[in-house]
């Protein structure tokens, strides 16, 4: 009788190979790697204050990151993101032309925010069409909407206070950009692997339709996941808004592929079902100190896509390739 | 009893013809331009009406390599970083080697292409990347080498031979050889996908992967080939792009993939792979290019382009969702009424 219980066990034996190489293990790694080779590369690198303004060129993306690790793992995708940012950045422009103070714009970035991931997660779950096709549609309009109202003009007349959210430093040294994300990856972590909100997510993503028979309100769930990552897209354009101080319509252009970029390098599966937020925070730093190594030598941006991109294929090719030869030498011997 | 339900292949059906796609946007197609011809006559001028056909052809010929992708459940995101690599590098060569024929030249795009597009195939097909992951990776990856093999700088007209640039102008029977150069292409395509194997292979490739493995079809084979088709017309493209708007830049062609994808969804390609015909994909790819063509005919400001786009795309997305979702339907209602009349006890 005993034997039946222990056939399965609840986990699987603890050992060291599995263990390194876990992806978060391997992510700590890779940022070990980064961070020695920034620092022998160049003498500014280990400086507090460069380090820490270092984090204003990633923070506005890996909070968008953190909410499109939970739509990814769900199953869907939301390329609209980067079109979220523009459309509620021009939101705020006018509001500030009309007289808006500080805190109200805050709002009406998160609030339309909202509204654009609800418009997405209503359509995805309403047709049951894919999501990509959904939000290549609704990203198409949203930054339209913003060159029909912009056209090659520019909003800049906010309050004379407005900086502090995008440019402040708690402390006089951490940037209340990274805070705000420090924060939310923690509530994230909390709520993905802590609660049976998470619990039922890695369900969905791993098989939908058994996920609904179990009673899951999978739609539903999909629905609130579009919504939240609309409102972290709202909040990552007030910050934007607040750092670089101007509105335009090509505001975050292309930053959705860098968002799912980060997410996929965090070893968040993109056919949904496995990935964590430890992974993602990881992911995120990794990018950051690698793309702020690149800048401290000089190297253009439009080259540092170049090494994202291998960076992106590499980290998910390696392990496959490796894992194959391994898999050779086995049967070989 | 007779059978009723389903009408025999061959039978000409108006009901079931206008269900279909392709007619239904063709006449919606012709429809829009009527209207815009009566807001404007002046877009209806057969000088207006050649603009906008050479002006959709490149739209055209990606739709059509995208559609092969997409049919096998993949996607090509890196098509125009990839044209834009092709063009550049075509440009590059006739700058540095003014005396090379311009055969060379196009083949040289093409070639770049090819290359691009099978490193696409390789890692989907046999390293088994998810395809989104693959094309978002090389995309960016593309697009920087642009930078790199440039050095930043332009290839502006001045600095083009008179043929590099006038191949796409000349004319033949009364229309521009970029759209004799569509023709051919979606023709190729056509014969490619209706009568060869391989093409009518893509639609079991896409339809049901496990079921085409079963059949003895080389699914990596079919996926490689495809991105390779891809690449090769975005290759042929970038010559096009290059020489028509006379300038080779980094930020050439920037998020052009977004109108192919939307092209072929608008033609009622189905992202899920294994519906579509080349039909759709050609007539969503002159839809696109008609609005696109039709807004400063109709004095409304060019920023409109992308809100409009967006809309039509998503109206697409919501008809084909209908269209599919019918489908099952229908065929649950069918056999469900085919077993009902099994059971009923005659009389």
């Amino acid at each position: 009788m005993t034997s039946r219980h222990t056939a399965i066990p609840d986990r699987p034996p603890w050992t060291v190979g599995d263990f390194l190489l876990r992806w978060e293990v391997m992510l700590i790694g890779l940022l070990a790697v980064v961070v020695t080779a920034n620092s022998l590369i160049s003498p500014y690198f280990l400086n507090m204050y460069s380090l820490a303004d270092s984090t204003f060129n990633f923070s506005e993306k890996a909070i968008i990151a953190l909410s499109m690790a939970l739509v990814i793992i769900c199953r869907d995708i939301d390329l609209s993101v980067a079109a979220i940012i523009a459309l509620a950045s021009t939101a705020m422009g006018l509001a500030a032309e009309a007289g808006a103070g500080v805190p109200m714009l805050a709002v009406i970035g998160i609030v339309v925010g909202i509204i654009a991931g609800g418009v997405n997660g209503a359509i995805v779950t309403r047709f049951a069409v894919p999501a990509i096709v959904v939000t290549i549609g609704t990203m198409s309009l949203y930054r339209g909407i913003s060159y029909i109202v912009l056209g090659d003009t520019s909003l800049s007349e906010y309050p004379a206070d407005f900086w502090v959210l995008g440019q402040g430093y708690a402390f006089g040294l951490i940037p209340y950009e990274f805070i705000i994300f420090l924060v939310l990856a923690a509530i994230m972590a909390f709520v993905l692997h802590g609660t049976v909100i998470g619990r039922n997510i890695y369900a969905i993503g791993n098989n939908p339709t058994a996920a609904q028979f179990s009673g899951i309100p999978v739609d539903r769930y999909r629905f609130c996941l579009f919504t939240l990552n609309g409102a972290f897209a709202g909040l990552s354009a007030v910050l934007l808004t607040s750092r670089i101080g101007s509105t335009r319509p090509n505001i975050a252009l292309g930053w959705e592929l860098e968002v799912v970029t980060v997410v996929v390098l965090g070893g968040v599966s993109i056919l949904g079902g496995s990935g964590t937020i430890p992974g993602v925070v990881l992911a995120v730093l990794v990018l950051g100190m690698f793309t702020f190594g690149l800048g401290l030598i000089n190297v253009p941006g439009i080259v540092m896509s170049i090494f994202i991109g291998l960076l992106l294929i590499g980290a998910i090719a390696l392990p496959i390739l490796l894992r194959r030869a391994m898999e050779r030498l086995r049967s070989h011997s | 009893m007779s059978v009723t339900t389903a009408p025999l292949a061959g039978v000409w059906n108006p009901a079931g013809w206008l269900k279909r796609r392709e007619p239904v946007l063709a006449i919606l197609l012709i429809g829009m331009m009527l209207l815009i011809g009566l807001r404007a006559p002046v877009f209806l001028s057969q000088r207006n009406l050649d603009t906008v056909l050479t002006d959709s052809t490149i739209l055209v010929m990606l739709a059509a390599g995208q559609m092969l992708v997409i049919m096998t459940r993949g996607i090509d995101l890196s098509v125009a970083a990839n044209l834009a690599l092709s063009g550049m590098v075509a440009a590059l060569i006739q700058l540095q080697f003014p005396g090379v024929p311009i055969g060379f030249l196009i083949a040289a795009a093409m070639l770049v292409g090819l290359t691009l597009g099978a490193f696409n195939g390789l890692l989907v097909a046999y390293v088994r990347i998810p395809p989104i992951v693959v094309t978002l990776g090389t995309m960016s990856i593309y697009r920087g080498l642009i930078f790199v093999v440039s050095g930043g700088g332009w290839v502006t007209s001045n600095q083009m031979t008179d043929i590099f640039l006038n191949l796409p102008r000349m004319r033949f029977l009364g229309l521009t050889s970029m759209v004799w150069c569509a023709v051919v292409v979606v023709a190729l395509v056509y014969v490619f996908l209706r009568h060869t194997r391989y093409g009518r292979e893509l639609y079991a490739v896409g339809g049901n992967p496990v079921a085409a493995r079963y059949l003895g079809i080389d699914l990596p084979a079919r996926q490689f080939m495809v991105y390779c088709l891809s690449g090769l017309i975005a290759g042929l493209c970038g010559y096009l792009w290059v020489a028509r708007y006379a300038i080779a830049y980094t930020e050439l062609a920037m998020a052009f993939e977004l109108q192919v994808v939307a092209a072929c969804v608008i033609g009622g390609i189905s992202i899920a792979g294994g519906i579509g015909t080349l039909g759709g994909a050609v007539l969503g790819a002159l839809f696109l290019s008609v609005i696109y063509n039709a807004l400063p005919v109709i004095n409304v400001s060019p920023f409109w382009q992308m809100a409009i786009a967006g809309i039509v795309i998503l109206v697409a997305v919501a008809i084909n969702a209908r269209d599919e979702a019918s489908g099952t339907r229908r065929i649950l209602r069918e056999s469900h009424a085919g077993s009902g009349k099994g059971e009923r006890p005659s009389p």
